[in-house]
């Protein structure tokens, strides 16, 4: 599949199908659960009165992942929510780790590098 | 006004927010941070994780419908990744330092500028018959990309200012929980000469990248509210979602023009409510 010269083009069209379905089952998968957490947010909750004129940031338990995630398993619904939107940061993610596999298997060691580099610092930042 | 109007209302303006950000190309996120702060009166550090994680949403529906046509450079937007992910950990710290009236001045003229940007006309630039750049060539970064007369080649140039670039977009995207697909697309079209199809994907490609990096610091910082980003994102997917359906019918010249009185409007609305104060 490369050319003669450098001139790669990369556009398998099975990779590029893996990786739009993994894009789209994220932010569906995504989407849905932060659907269900909002439907029994507002069950719960919905006669209550908003409040966001004023930062206060978020009690620590829907700050940390483990603290979502356990929050989540007891159906709290805002913990819920924060899962969904944890599910849908970690999409992007997902795809720069598939891409760092594409990139081996051209044994384009550079971009391998170059990715996992990315990869690092999305990490870092999801899990704080 | 209890939660659950509430939810519905924000859900209902996200989706014009979604639905106008895919129709103009500038994206959910420039809309839904002058919505919440001006018409909610919500805290700005709410507004813009509410507004970043809608961004990921849009971003990555978009992308899956792009990969597919094989306009994504993956190795060029890989490397310029580089660059926007560490601005957008600078922008996510920022976001802690800077003065909230000071981010609503910022966010109004950098919407200025998108807007701006995204209405001028396109023209891809030939280079397939130029000399291909000494580091363009060891980075393989020159490709091709699908035409109506086949794949046409292209090459690409001036890496280290496109880099630079994008490490600004980093920043703005972090700092102002906005794709800055606009920044991304200028310094992929006009600085690193590559064919505006191109630019548009790759700048796709980083967006949902760049907004994760900020994102997960936003996450631990408590800027996302659960209770206010699930009507936004859930709003501003589906007004996207239906936006890019209407995408392929060109909007009207009319339209378009509506679209930018709304979005300077915005604008101008975030730049007095910061320099008088209101933030």
């Amino acid at each position: 599949m490369t050319g003669p010269d450098s001139v790669m083009p990369p556009h398998d069209p099975r990779m590029q199908s893996i990786v739009g379905n993994l894009l789209r089952i994220g932010v569906l998968v995504a989407a849905a659960v932060v659907l269900t957490g909002g439907i029994l947010y507002l069950a719960q909750h919905g006669g209550g009165v908003p409040d966001y004129h004023v930062f206060r940031g978020q009690p620590a338990y829907l700050r940390s992942l483990p603290g979502i995630f356990r929050s989540a398993l007891a159906l709290d619904a805002r913990g819920v929510v924060q899962l969904g939107l944890v599910l849908l940061i970690a999409t992007p993610i997902a795809r720069v780790a598939f891409s760092a596999v594409l990139f081996g298997f051209e044994r384009d060691r550079t971009y391998v590098l170059v990715t996992l580099l990315v990869l690092s610092l999305l990490l870092k930042s999801l899990t704080g | 006004m209890n939660t659950l109007a509430f939810s519905a209302t924000i859900g209902g303006a996200a989706f014009a927010a979604g639905f106008l950000g895919s129709l103009t190309g500038l994206g959910g996120g420039v809309v839904v941070v002058p919505l919440l702060t001006i018409v909610f009166g919500a805290d700005i550090h709410y507004a813009i994780g509410a507004s970043l994680v809608s961004v990921i949403a849009t971003s990555s529906g978009a992308a899956a419908a792009y990969v597919k046509e094989g306009f994504t450079n993956l190795r060029i937007g890989m490397l310029l990744e580089v660059a926007t992910t560490f601005g957008a950990l600078v922008g996510a710290w920022l976001v802690g330092i800077v003065p909230a009236n000071a981010i609503a001045v910022i966010f109004g003229l950098v919407l200025i500028q998108s807007a701006y940007l995204a209405s001028k006309p396109r023209s891809d630039h030939a280079t397939e018959n130029l000399a291909p750049d000494p580091l363009a060539s060891r980075l393989k970064l020159d490709s091709t990309f699908p035409t109506e007369r086949g794949e046409v080649r292209y090459h690409v140039f001036r890496v280290p200012g496109g880099f630079a670039l994008m490490w600004i977009a980093g920043v703005l995207s972090g700092l102002l929980g906005i794709g800055s697909g606009a920044v991304k697309v200028l310094a992929m079209d006009q600085v690193m000469l590559m064919p505006f199809k191109v630019s548009t994907a790759t700048s796709n490609f980083m967006i949902g990248v760049t907004a994760a990096a900020s994102a997960g610091i936003f996450l631990h910082r408590g800027y996302v509210v659960p209770d206010l980003a699930m009507p936004v994102m859930l709003g501003v997917l589906s007004g996207s979602m239906v936006g890019a359906r209407l995408l392929f019918r060109t909007p009207t010249r009319q339209l378009r023009i509506l679209f930018a009185v709304v979005i300077v409007a915005l604008a101008l609305e975030m730049i007095y409510h910061g320099l008088a104060g209101r933030m």
